[in-house]
């Protein structure tokens, strides 16, 4: 049998149908459904009297809408066009007899927390949402991407899509991360390589040796920003790690059936020789604390850098890092640690798990945020925030003077009332720095929750290891 | 789906590499339950002040380009988030045809579900055209699916690459759904041997 790489083994096993053009209907183990990619899929079923073909496989939560706020259960704190969509998919949920969890479920959350948490996500799965950050579930070695409306209702009405095969590549990183240097900073630096365009046509698979010694939070950030780097999904090979966190999960499997999973879960590894289209290797003791400076993922610096001139690009990226540079208000040589920010946010599917706020809780703990500064914590789940409740966590976030939120995606993408006003300066743990992303005219800086913790306390970026 | 076969429109230049869905579509106008009225909210951020008024500099909003069909784009078009918000602003803007050197993965896949053609070229062809199309409203570009060329104001006749599953739904305006349904058995039988392989999914 021909070399096979971890995308290759999973692809094969889950080929419904191949046509000649090697057009392939791919079959789909898990679908996560949320409120805001959902509405017009469940429309377009009602339309052609089509049903769920499988919604014992389809899991439904709303997040992206959800005011974090203490109140929300007042249904006057969230806008009339939010409620309609987070009713709808109270509705569809319903009608069509999926898995939900409502927004008054303590296990509501961000919809790719709340897969891997309940056991919905596990190895050589394929998984997909109307959702790009859907690459998350990779960590575990799950097929895992995000899909458009029209698939939503292709994968309800069929549980299959339409898929050409991607092309492999290894992203590997090796030896010891420094103190001080996580997840995020690994998952930006690579992009920063790639650039936002370098994974497009690949499914990326993570290896190494700081991938290995990564918890199963960190391996989802790492996956998680697969998207931003352009790659249709990230993998890294379940290991010992991955089986422990999935074991006794909910929908994990149990008794025979767990062995029965653990013995096909053990082939899911790259071969020795298998074939890569793309390799690249960094080395985790030349990552740094990384921030973005403009208004790209790939717009990513060491904290000890200084803001760069668009004349330090080629091509189209001059325009575009002037065009960033301006949105952002920085001008170049600036050190980046001069950098004044007014607003911290720690959350989203990038981090928003009990790892990340146990790192920014190390930082912050004793300490307070800088007068003048908002500070907001939203747990990436109704489980995550009573798991940093009863850790602890939540009261030194408190007594640091952050806002201790419910679970949702809240400002990571700015759709429920938690969003930056123009010209309002970020220090961000979520994925995306886009213009207007945060907040029309809002600034975003992408960073690790220790290194926004850190922001916090001295209102400007700032280097963890020296408050370390 | 509406049907993709020639197409002779304005195109409208937009010389930016990574234009990203939040910038097509920004998520305050992903609050509906529609796929249609979207076309007003294409490019929201920078086509709009804060007061609502049009910004006049904004390319979509010269009147040269007001009545464009195709988009001339830099590297990476439609970054970002998945939302299929972004090609049906575009579409329902009256936009069925965008061209640029690359496209990020999950928009292009949406843009064939919706009746709109993502032409991938050199970026050596793109300037081409982005020079064209910089020519205004009597410079009309020809798009012909069926040759798979793009012929400029000029008479410049580009071809270029298109999945031959994806152009023959284009061009019937096929649904997806419908014809996956007809492999229904191939789908039980995957599914029948998988609840014996993989019992626990």
């Amino acid at each position: 049998m021909s070399p096979k790489t971890l995308y290759d083994k999973i692809w094969d096993a889950h080929v419904a149908h191949e046509a000649d053009d090697g057009t392939c209907l791919l079959y789909i183990d898990r679908h996560l459904v949320h409120e805001v990619t959902s509405p017009q899929a469940f429309e377009g079923l009602r339309m052609t009297g089509r049903t769920v073909r499988a919604p014992d496989k389809t899991i439904a939560v709303p997040d992206h809408n959800v005011p974090t706020t203490l109140d929300r259960a007042n249904a006057a704190t969230m806008t009339e066009d939010s409620r309609i969509q987070v009713e709808a998919l109270d509705k569809n949920a319903k009608d069509f007899g999926i898995h939900y969890y409502p927004v008054s479920d303590v296990r509501q959350g961000i919809v790719h927390i709340v897969g891997p948490e309940q056991g919905w996500t596990l190895p050589g799965m394929t998984v997909v949402c109307g959702d790009s950050h859907t690459a998350t579930h990779g960590a575990f070695g799950a097929l895992a991407h995000g899909i458009g409306t029209s698939e939503v209702e292709h994968v309800l009405a069929t549980q299959t899509l339409i898929q050409k095969k991607s092309k492999n590549m290894k992203v590997e990183i090796t030896g010891k991360l420094r103190p001080g240097v996580t997840a995020k900073d690994i998952t930006l630096s690579v992009i920063g390589v790639t650039g936002t365009a370098g994974g497009t046509g690949y499914v990326i698979e993570y290896c190494g040796e700081a991938i290995r010694d990564l918890s199963m939070e960190g391996r989802m950030t790492v996956c998680n920003m697969a998207i931003e780097g352009g790659a249709r999904a990230g993998l890294i090979a379940p290991d010992e790690k991955t089986y422990e966190y999935c074991m006794g999960r909910p929908h994990a499997p149990k008794g025979a059936q767990w062995e029965a999973a653990l013995q096909w879960w053990k082939t899911l590894y790259s071969d020795d020789d298998a074939h890569w289209d793309k390799v690249i290797t960094l080395k985790g003791e030349d990552i740094a604390p990384v921030v973005t400076w403009g208004t790209s993922p790939e717009d990513v610096l060491p904290i000890t850098a200084k803001v760069p001139a668009a004349s330090d690009f080629e091509g189209g990226k001059v325009g575009a890092a002037q065009r960033s540079l301006d949105y952002m208000g920085l001008t170049a040589g600036t050190p980046l640690t001069d950098v004044e920010i007014d607003t911290v946010f720690i959350g989203s599917c990038t981090n928003g798990r009990i790892e990340d706020l146990r790192a920014a809780a190390e930082v912050l703990k004793g300490k307070k945020k800088k007068d003048g500064i908002r500070a907001m914590v939203v747990p990436g789940s109704g489980l995550v925030r009573a798991q940093a409740e009863q850790e602890g966590l939540a009261q030194i976030f408190l007594d640091a003077g952050f806002e201790w939120r419910l679970a949702g995606c809240s400002m990571c993408l700015a759709m429920n009332p938690d969003q930056l006003a123009p010209g309002e300066r970020c220090a961000a743990t979520s994925n995306r720095n886009f213009e207007g992303r945060q907040g029309r005219g809002g600034r975003t800086h992408l960073m690790s929750p220790a290194m926004a913790a850190a922001a916090a306390i001295t209102g400007k970026l700032t280097d963890v290891r020296e408050l370390m | 789906m509406n049907k993709f076969e020639t197409l002779t429109g304005i195109a409208a230049p937009m010389p930016l590499i990574n234009i990203d869905t939040d910038m097509i579509i920004p998520k305050q106008f992903l609050k509906t339950i529609k796929r249609s009225g979207l076309g007003v909210n294409l490019f929201d951020e920078m086509r709009y002040d804060d007061d609502r008024n049009e910004i006049p500099d904004f390319v979509l909003n010269k009147p040269q380009y007001r009545e464009a069909q195709i988009l001339v784009a830099g590297d990476n078009f439609g970054c970002g988030s998945s939302r299929e918000h972004a090609p049906w602003a575009i579409a329902d803007f009256g936009i069925t045809c965008v061209i640029a050197p690359s496209y990020a993965d999950i928009f292009y896949n949406n843009c064939f579900k919706n009746g709109i053609l993502p032409i991938a070229l050199p970026q050596e062809q793109v300037d081409v055209l982005m020079k064209d199309a910089e020519k205004g409203a009597n410079a009309r570009m020809i798009i012909d699916l069926d040759a798979q060329t793009v012929t400029s104001s000029d008479g410049e006749v580009f071809t270029f690459d298109v999945d031959p599953f994806k152009k023959h739904c284009l061009m019937n305006g096929l649904d997806d759904i419908g014809l996956t349904m007809e492999k229904a058995t191939s789908i039980d039988s995957f599914e029948t041997q998988a609840a014996q392989s993989r019992p626990w999914v």
